[in-house]
């Protein structure tokens, strides 16, 4: 670990700082647009922040850098400890889904640090999202501590500390606010520009063919399918109507297909291209944002399967209709 | 913001609940509330099947089928006939 941030001392417990330097900064930028994110970790261990005793509290948390600074920086002015888990670094939420922020791992880690010999209390505060991989019985059972679960919210500790370790409903629910889902639209946009490059390639072949050659309209009009799915579905998400997120996208789709069908005159004087467009578009826009129920807080995998079984079939006969009516209309004209 | 209506795999079995208010705690979408010293449901579909209530329920009164709720994920597991799991191709999805 290079960063600044942390350091060693002889009883093996690592300092930690609450101030955000220029270079978290720009880690966590880098993080947003997909530059390393995987590789964005700290050391698991326990680490110090302030000068804490043996009756300062622990605060559990993941080992990707994001979640720690968050947490270490709505920490300052406090005396306490964070135990830090090998998450691979990824984050609390993910990291419960997958059973890394779990009960075996939170075990060994009070084991491998000596908790027991460090703090003389027997209470552990977890943030709330760990809860989907941690059984606090079983922790309570196996290692003595009894697990405390705080806040969603790392900003919300100080607060939660104050009530007396209570949390207000309004502290348990996880929220999905507009800038939540801005921060998250790199990360759809960016895949799905991957996704469209072999697309690209494909339709430059095809133009050696083709009597009339895919063009700049056509790339905006493609264009029109990653704004709907991957940023303006994402970012509009709670005002567009219907609750499949493939609908969502399919009607902000069909939208911006009419209007740049309209705008590059296919509609007005080639209706085989404009058929073929409003048939593809909004089909590969509802795929994008479809993909987003991955990322939102509050679509359950019971809905998604329910959505993806009329919407899978949907997308890939639209798709393939759509194609062959925008070749025949390009070869034909 | 809500999602697809009755579909989520929530299930109380009241009969077995000590009343401990863990599940109300750790609830992420605020689904349980407590009714006679006794947990109970009063919004099922904000449930997103994340598992922390049955995980955390010490009588196992609660069932609930946790599972990866990312659409790509489920079509990448179709594709290559494994369980869809949360690691995507190139840079991981969450």
């Amino acid at each position: 670990m290079s960063d600044r941030c942390c350091g060693n001392d002889p009883a093996g417990i690592m300092r930690a700082d609450t101030v955000m330097t220029f270079r978290d900064r720009l880690g966590a930028l880098k993080v947003r647009c997909g530059i390393g994110r995987n590789n964005y970790k700290v050391t698991p261990g326990l680490y110090a922040l302030g000068s804490p005793d043996d009756k300062s509290a622990v605060f559990v948390s993941a080992n990707y850098k994001l979640t720690f600074d968050s947490l270490r920086k709505e920490l300052s002015g406090m005396d306490c400890y964070i135990l830090i888990l090998d998450t691979k670094g990824v984050n609390v939420w993910c990291a419960a889904g997958k059973g890394t922020f779990g009960t075996d791992e939170l075990v060994s880690r009070i084991e491998k640090t000596g908790l027991a010999g460090i703090v003389s209390h027997r209470e552990l505060i977890l943030p709330q999202l760990g809860a989907s991989g941690v059984c606090a019985h079983n922790v309570k059972r196996r290692t003595g501590f009894e697990v405390i679960y705080g806040p969603v919210r790392a900003s919300d500790i100080k607060k939660f500390i104050a009530a007396g370790m209570d949390a207000d409903d309004d502290m348990r629910a996880v929220r999905f606010t507009t800038r939540d889902r801005i921060v998250l639209v790199p990360m759809e946009f960016i895949p799905a520009m991957k996704f469209s490059l072999p697309i690209f390639g494909i339709l430059f072949l095809a133009n050696m063919i083709l009597r009339e050659p895919f063009g700049i309209e056509d790339l905006a009009t493609y264009m029109c399918a990653l704004a709907a799915g991957a940023v303006l579905t994402p970012v509009l998400l709670p005002i567009i109507p219907g609750r499949a997120f493939s609908l969502k996208g399919w009607i902000v789709g069909i939208l911006l297909t009419l209007f740049a069908v309209w705008q590059f005159g296919w509609l007005q004087d080639d209706i085989i291209v404009a058929s073929g467009y409003l048939l593809l578009i909004p089909s590969v826009s509802a795929y994008f944002a479809m993909n987003f129920t991955g990322s939102s807080t509050y679509t359950s995998p019971s809905g998604v399967l329910k959505e993806m079984r009329f919407a899978v079939p949907f997308i890939l006969i639209t798709v393939i209709i759509g194609s062959i009516l925008l070749f025949i209309g390009k070869v034909i004209v | 913001m809500r999602y697809i209506r009755n579909v989520v795999t929530l299930q109380l079995d009241v009969k077995k609940c000590l009343g401990c208010r863990r599940c109300e705690e750790v609830c992420p979408h605020r689904v349980f509330a407590m009714n006679d010293m006794k947990a109970s449901i009063k919004d099922r579909d904000a449930c997103m099947e994340c598992g922390a209530c049955a995980l955390n329920c010490p009588t196992r009164a609660i069932s609930v089928k946790p599972g990866v709720g990312c659409a790509a994920a489920i079509i990448k597991g179709m594709l290559t006939g494994k369980e869809p799991s949360c690691d995507c191709s190139d840079d991981g999805c969450c």
